[in-house]
C-alpha cells in the first residue's frame, strides 16, 4: 500500500521526463505530419510554377497509387534490402560476438573495431561517386578481373539487375555492417560479465554461448536493429538514387519506394506524395508491430522486455 | 492591399533617400538620372553558380567591387547585387527559386527578386506567358528588334514564350559541332581536312556510309547513342507538349533517334561500353588510346570536357560541320516580375547580352561562343581565335554558320524531364535488357510519375 | 582438447574476415585520398591506384577560395553536429529513462506513440517543415538543422532497450533511499550507466547530421551559414569552367577529417569495452 502511494507521488517525474521530447516532436514534426497526411486527399501539384489545387477529391490519390508501378517498387525495395541486410546482420553479429569475447585473441582488435565503422563517415553521395567509377565498364574492376583471365570481356555491372541489385546491396552492406557491429557489441557489454564468467565455468563453447547466453540477452537491441534497418530499408534512398541517377535502371527494377516518392516531391506533387507516405507508414507500422511481438516474446504490456530480464536473472541464479 | 502600397513607397522613399546619399558625389555613373533615384538599392539574383557573376565582374563596367566570399557586388552608384547561389543538385536551385518568385509580389523591395537565370532544358517553365515571372523585355524598355538585333535568333525564340514575347536574353550559345581526331581521319580518308571531313559527314547518309568506313579500319564513329540525341531533339518541328494539352507528342525525329541508334549499336558504330555521358567511360572514350573518331560538341564541350580527357598531344583534333546544326546548353536571364530595379536590371541585361564588345571580351576571357552575330563573323575571320588545341584551325569559322542556321525546335515546360527520361527508358532497350514496347511503356510511366498533369502519351506511327 | 582446436579455426576463420573486411572499408578512404592528390585533368582520364601531385595544389584551391567558406563551412557542420549529437542523446535518454523507470498512466500510450512515429519516413515531412520554420521565421538559420533532434524516436528507443538490458530499478530505488533528488538520479546514476549507449548514439547522430545534405540544403540560404554538404554539392554544381574534380574530392576528403576525430575520441567507449560497473551488484 505504501509502496504503491510512493510510485504514484514519482508519477509527475516521468511526464517530466518525457514532455522536452514531446514538446519538440510536437512541434517540429506533427505539424508538418498533419500537413502531409490532410494533403494526401488534395489534387494538389505544381505544374511549371502554377500551383495546381487543392482540390478535394478523397481517397483518389490512394486509389490511383494502387494502380500504378507502386507495388513494384515495393517488391524492388524488399529485394535490394534483403540483399543488404542479411550480410550485415551474420557480420554484424559475428563480429560482435567476436570483438566481445574475450577468450578469443585477436591482435589489433582495436584497429579492427575502429575500422569496420569508417565506411559511413564518407557521405552516401561521395561513396556512390567512387563506386560508380570503381565499377564502370572500362573502370579499374574490370580490368583487375580481366587480367586475372577470370572474365574474357567487361562486365556491364549497371547495365545488368543483377549487377545494380548487388551493388547497391554491396554497398549498403559496406556502409551500415559497422554500424550495426557497434551497437551489438554495446549490447553484448552491457551484459553482466558474470554471466560470461558463469558460462565459462559450466564448458560451454563459443557457438552454446552464443546462441543460449548472448542471443537472448541483446535481443531488445537486437529487436531495435531489425527495425531501425526495416524502417531503413524502406526508406532506401540514396545509394540507388545516386547510382541509378534517380532512374532505377535498368527497367526500373531498382527503383525504391522513396525513390519513387521523392519524384512526386521533385514534382511538387504533394498529393501523392502524401497518399505514398500514409501507404509508407502503414506498411512500415504492420512490419515493426511484427518484429517487435517476435522478438519481445508474448509480453503482455507490449513495451517491458521483462523476458529478457527473467533470463539475466536465471542466468544469476544458475551460477549461485 | 492599401498597406502594402504605403509599404512599398516608404521603401521606395527610403531607398531614394539613401540613394541621394551616397550617390551625391559619383553622378556621373548613371544614378543622377531622374528615374533610377526611385530604384531599391539592392539588386537580388538568383543563380546556381558563379558562371554569371564571373562574367558580369570582368566586363560590367559599373562594377565597383566585389567582396571576398562572392556574396555582394558593389555597383559604382551603390547600388548593391546580392547573389543568391544555390546549388542545382536534387533540383534544390529551382525549388528555391520558384518559392521566391511565388512570395515575390509580398517580399519587402529589398528580398524581390530582380534578376533570375535558367538553362535551356527549363527555360520556358519561367518564360511561360500564364506564369508571368520573367517580364517581357519590352515592360523593361529593351526593344529586341532593334537593341538586341545583334543576337541570333534561335536565342531569341528560346527566350521567348508561346506568342513570341522575349522573356529573357543571353550572352552565350552553343552551336553544336562535330569535333573529330585527326589521326583517325587520316588513318581512313588519307586527309585530316576539315571541309573535305565535313562533306564526309555533312547528313545522316553518308555519315553512314563514313561510319562503315571506319568501321571497317577498327573505329567507332561516336562513342555513345547519347551523343546524338540533341541533334535529333533540337530539330523537332513540335514541342514535347504543346501549350494547354496534357499530351506528350513523341516527335518523328525522336523515333529516328531511337532507330538509328539501335541500327548503328547493333553494327558497331558506336562503342557498345559507352553508356550515356559524363561518366568515366565516356571521359575515357576521349583519351588518346579510344577507337572513337569523333564527337558532337558545342564549344564549351570542347573547351573543358574534351580537352582536359585529352592525353596526347595538343593539335590532335580539329573540327568541322555537324550532320544537321543543333545547339546545346546556354544560360538565359530574365528579369523577375515585380522587380524594384527595373533600370538596373535593363542595363544589366543589355550591357550583358547586346554589347558587341563585351562580348567579344567575354568570348576572349572565357572561351564563350557569345550571342553576337557579328562579332562572331569577325572571330572566324581572326586568327587570335586560332586554338593550339585544335591544331591551329579556327572553330569560330564552324561554330558561327552552325549559331546561324538553328533552328530551335518549340519549347514546353516539360522539356527537362521529356529528354531525361526518354533517353533513359531507351537506353535499357539498346543494351538488350528490355524490348522496344517495354521501353515505351517505361516512358509513359516514368513521365507521368514526374508531370503529374500528363495524361497520355502518343507516339508517331 | 577439440573446443581448443576449434578455438584455432574459429581464431583463423575470424582472421580471414577482419583482414577482408578492413581491406573493404579502408580501400575507398584509399582511393578517396588518392583522388584527392591528383587534377581535374587527371581525373578525368579515370581512374589510378598511384598518388599524383596535386594534394596541395588542390587543398589550396579549396582553402583560398574566397567565395568558398570551407572553414566556416567545417565550423557550422561542426556546431550544427555537436549540438544535435549532444542533446538528442541526452534527452533520448532522459525520454527513456522516463518512460522505463516511471509509472504513471500516460506511459503506455506515450510508448506506443513514440514507436508509431519511428517509422515516419523522414522525406515525408520536409516540405511542411519547410513551411513552418519559415512561419517561425527560423529560415536560414541554424536552429532548425539543431531542436528538432531532440525528439529522436530512433535514439529513444535505442536508449529504452540498452536501459532494459542494463538499469536494474533496485538501483534507482536505492538512489532515493540515499535521498538522491530524480534529476540528480539520472544525472549522476543513470547517465554513466548509459555511456556505451550514449557514446554509440553521440556517433551515429553526429554522423548523419554531419553529412545531411536534404534539411541545410532546404533551410539554409546565405552562404556564411552553408555546411558541408552543401558546400560540396555547390562545388558538384560549378559551371564548366570552374568544374574541378580535383577540388571536390579534396573538400570531401577534408570533411571527413573531423568526423574521423570525433569518432576516434568517442570510438574509446566502445573499444575500451566499458563493463558497466554500475550493474555489479
Amino acid at each position: 500500500m505504501k509502496k504503491k502511494r510512493k510510485s504514484v507521488s514519482y508519477a509527475k517525474w516521468g511526464y517530466i521526463f518525457i514532455l522536452p521530447f514531446f514538446i519538440c516532436f510536437l512541434i517540429f514534426s506533427l505539424i508538418p505530419l498533419i500537413d502531409t497526411v490532410r494533403y494526401s486527399f488534395f489534387e494538389y501539384y505544381r505544374s511549371g510554377i502554377k500551383e495546381i489545387g487543392p482540390n478535394f477529391v478523397g481517397m483518389q490519390n490512394y486509389i490511383s497509387l494502387l494502380g500504378s508501378d507502386m507495388l513494384k517498387y515495393a517488391g524492388n525495395t524488399l529485394i535490394l534490402w534483403v540483399i543488404g541486410f542479411v550480410p550485415q546482420i551474420v557480420i554484424a553479429l559475428l563480429l560482435a560476438n567476436w570483438f566481445t569475447d574475450i577468450r578469443l585473441k585477436i591482435k589489433g582488435k582495436q584497429f579492427f573495431k575502429v575500422v569496420i565503422y569508417l565506411p559511413n563517415l564518407i557521405m552516401a553521395s561521395a561513396f556512390a561517386m567512387l563506386f560508380f567509377a570503381m565499377f564502370s565498364t572500362n573502370g579499374p574492376i574490370n580490368s583487375i578481373l580481366m587480367s586475372l583471365g577470370w572474365i574474357s570481356e567487361p562486365v556491364d555491372f549497371l547495365g545488368s539487375v543483377i549487377g545494380t541489385r548487388s551493388l547497391v546491396g554491396l554497398m549498403n552492406f559496406l556502409m551500415w555492417f559497422g554500424n550495426t557491429t557497434i551497437m551489438l557489441m554495446a549490447a553484448i557489454m552491457g551484459i553482466s560479465q558474470d554471466v560470461f564468467e558463469a558460462c565459462e565455468l559450466d564448458g560451454c563453447t563459443s557457438v552454446k554461448r552464443f546462441f543460449y547466453i548472448t542471443l537472448p540477452l541483446i535481443r531488445p537491441i537486437l529487436a531495435y536493429t531489425l527495425i531501425t534497418s526495416i524502417i531503413g530499408g524502406l526508406q532506401m534512398f540514396d545509394v540507388p538514387q545516386i547510382l541509378t541517377n534517380g532512374q532505377g535502371n535498368p527497367d526500373r527494377t531498382s527503383m525504391t519506394l522513396i525513390m519513387f516518392l521523392n519524384s512526386h516531391l521533385e514534382s511538387r506533387n504533394y498529393g501523392m506524395a502524401g497518399a505514398l507516405s500514409v501507404y509508407l507508414f502503414i506498411v512500415s507500422g504492420i512490419l515493426c508491430f511484427f518484429v517487435y511481438r517476435m522478438t519481445n516474446g508474448n509480453n503482455d504490456d507490449g513495451y517491458g522486455s521483462k523476458a529478457s530480464k527473467r533470463k539475466l536473472k536465471d542466468a544469476r541464479k544458475g551460477r549461485r | 492591399m492599401k498597406k502594402r502600397v504605403v509599404a512599398v513607397m516608404m521603401a521606395a522613399v527610403t531607398a531614394a533617400g539613401l540613394l541621394a546619399g551616397c550617390g551625391g558625389r559619383g553622378t556621373d555613373s548613371g544614378s543622377g538620372d531622374a528615374q533610377s533615384t526611385e530604384e531599391g538599392k539592392v539588386i537580388n539574383i538568383y543563380s546556381w553558380n558563379d558562371e554569371f557573376r564571373t562574367r558580369l565582374e570582368a566586363v560590367y563596367p559599373e562594377v565597383e567591387s566585389t567582396s571576398d566570399d562572392g556574396t555582394v557586388t558593389t555597383l559604382k552608384d551603390g547600388t548593391e547585387i546580392h547573389w543568391v547561389i544555390n546549388p542545382n543538385q536534387d533540383g534544390v536551385y529551382q525549388q528555391k527559386l520558384d518559392e521566391a518568385l511565388m512570395n515575390q509580389a509580398d517580399a519587402a523591395a529589398d528580398d524581390k527578386i530582380d534578376i533570375f537565370l535558367s538553362e535551356t532544358d527549363y527555360v520556358y517553365k519561367y518564360t511561360d506567358a500564364e506564369a508571368d515571372v520573367a517580364m517581357p523585355l519590352t515592360d523593361l524598355g529593351i526593344d529586341p528588334d532593334t537593341d538586341l538585333a545583334d543576337q541570333y535568333d534561335f536565342t531569341k525564340t528560346t527566350a521567348s514564350d508561346r506568342e513570341g514575347v522575349q522573356r529573357g536574353s543571353t550572352w552565350q550559345c552553343c552551336p553544336g559541332v562535330l569535333v573529330y581526331r585527326r589521326d583517325i581521319a587520316k588513318d581512313v580518308f588519307g586527309t585530316d581536312d576539315p571541309a573535305a571531313v565535313g562533306e564526309k559527314v555533312k547528313d545522316w547518309d553518308t555519315l553512314k556510309a563514313t561510319a562503315e568506313e571506319l568501321k571497317a579500319k577498327g573505329y567507332y564513329t561516336f562513342a555513345s547513342y547519347a551523343d546524338t540525341f540533341r541533334v535529333y531533339s533540337n530539330n523537332m518541328s513540335e514541342p514535347w507538349v504543346a501549350d494547354g494539352e496534357t499530351t506528350v507528342k513523341i516527335d518523328p525525329l525522336i523515333m529516328d533517334w531511337v532507330e538509328n541508334s539501335k541500327e548503328w549499336l547493333d553494327a558497331g558504330y558506336l562503342d557498345k561500353t559507352v553508356k550515356g555521358q559524363f561518366n568515366d567511360d565516356w571521359n575515357k572514350a576521349m583519351g588518346s588510346s579510344s577507337k572513337v573518331f569523333a564527337f558532337l560538341l558545342p564549344p564549351w564541350g570542347i573547351d573543358f570536357t574534351l580537352n582536359p580527357n585529352w592525353d596526347g598531344e595538343a593539335g590532335a583534333w580539329a573540327v568541322t560541320n555537324p550532320p544537321q546544326e543543333y545547339n546545346w546548353g546556354g544560360s538565359y536571364i530574365h528579369a523577375a516580375t515585380g522587380t524594384d530595379n527595373p533600370e538596373h536590371v535593363k542595363d544589366i541585361i543589355l550591357a550583358m547580352t547586346a554589347e558587341k564588345d563585351t562580348l567579344l571580351k567575354i568570348s576572349q576571357d572565357y572561351l564563350d561562343f557569345t550571342n553576337t552575330v557579328s562579332g562572331m563573323e569577325e572571330a572566324a575571320a581572326d586568327d587570335a581565335y586560332a586554338s593550339d588545341f585544335l591544331g591551329g584551325q579556327n572553330a569560330y569559322e564552324y561554330y558561327a554558320p552552325v549559331a546561324e542556321n538553328i533552328e530551335i525546335a518549340p519549347l514546353s515546360a516539360y522539356d527537362l524531364g521529356c529528354v531525361e527520361l526518354f533517353q533513359n527508358s531507351f537506353s535499357d532497350y539498346f543494351q538488350g535488357n528490355v524490348d522496344f514496347d517495354k521501353a515505351k511503356e517505361n516512358f509513359e510511366t516514368a513521365i507521368k510519375e514526374r508531370y503529374p498533369d500528363i495524361t497520355e502519351v502518343e507516339w508517331p506511327e | 582438447m577439440k573446443s581448443k582446436k576449434a578455438k584455432h579455426g574459429q581464431t583463423i576463420l575470424a582472421y580471414v574476415v577482419l583482414i577482408l573486411l578492413s581491406f573493404l572499408c579502408l580501400f575507398f578512404f584509399y582511393i578517396l585520398i588518392v583522388n584527392a592528390t591528383r587534377s581535374h585533368a587527371d581525373l578525368q582520364k579515370g581512374f589510378s591506384a598511384i598518388p599524383g601531385s596535386y594534394f596541395l595544389e588542390n587543398l589550396k584551391n579549396v582553402a583560398n577560395d574566397g567565395s568558398f567558406p570551407m572553414f566556416k563551412g567545417i565550423l557550422n557542420s561542426l556546431i550544427v553536429s555537436t549540438c544535435s549529437a549532444a542533446l538528442c542523446t541526452y534527452f533520448s535518454s532522459l525520454t527513456a529513462y522516463g518512460l522505463y523507470a516511471y509509472d504513471f498512466r500516460a506511459k503506455k500510450a506515450a510508448f506506443t506513440f513514440i514507436m508509431a512515429i519511428l517509422v515516419m519516413p523522414t522525406q515525408v515531412t520536409a516540405m511542411g517543415f519547410l513551411r513552418l520554420i519559415t512561419n517561425m521565421g527560423m529560415y536560414d538559420s541554424l536552429l532548425p538543422l539543431i531542436i528538432p533532434s531532440i525528439a529522436a524516436p530512433a535514439v529513444f528507443y535505442f536508449m529504452y532497450s540498452y536501459l532494459q538490458s542494463s538499469l536494474p530499478l533496485s538501483l534507482v530505488e536505492a538512489a532515493r533511499i540515499d535521498g538522491s533528488g530524480e534529476f540528480r538520479t539520472f544525472n549522476r546514476i543513470v547517465l554513466p550507466i548509459m555511456k556505451p549507449a550514449i557514446a554509440v548514439q553521440a556517433i551515429f547522430t553526429f554522423v548523419s547530421s554531419w553529412n545531411n545534405y536534404f534539411v541545410p540544403a532546404l533551410v539554409i540560404q546565405s552562404k556564411d551559414k552553408m555546411t558541408v554538404p552543401i558546400l560540396i554539392a555547390t562545388l558538384r554544381g560549378a559551371d564548366y569552367m570552374n568544374f574541378d574534380m580535383g577540388k571536390i574530392y579534396m573538400m570531401i576528403t577534408v570533411a571527413i577529417v573531423p568526423i574521423i576525430i570525433v569518432y576516434l575520441l568517442l570510438s574509446k567507449y566502445i573499444i575500451a569495452g566499458v563493463t558497466l560497473g554500475g550493474v555489479k551488484e
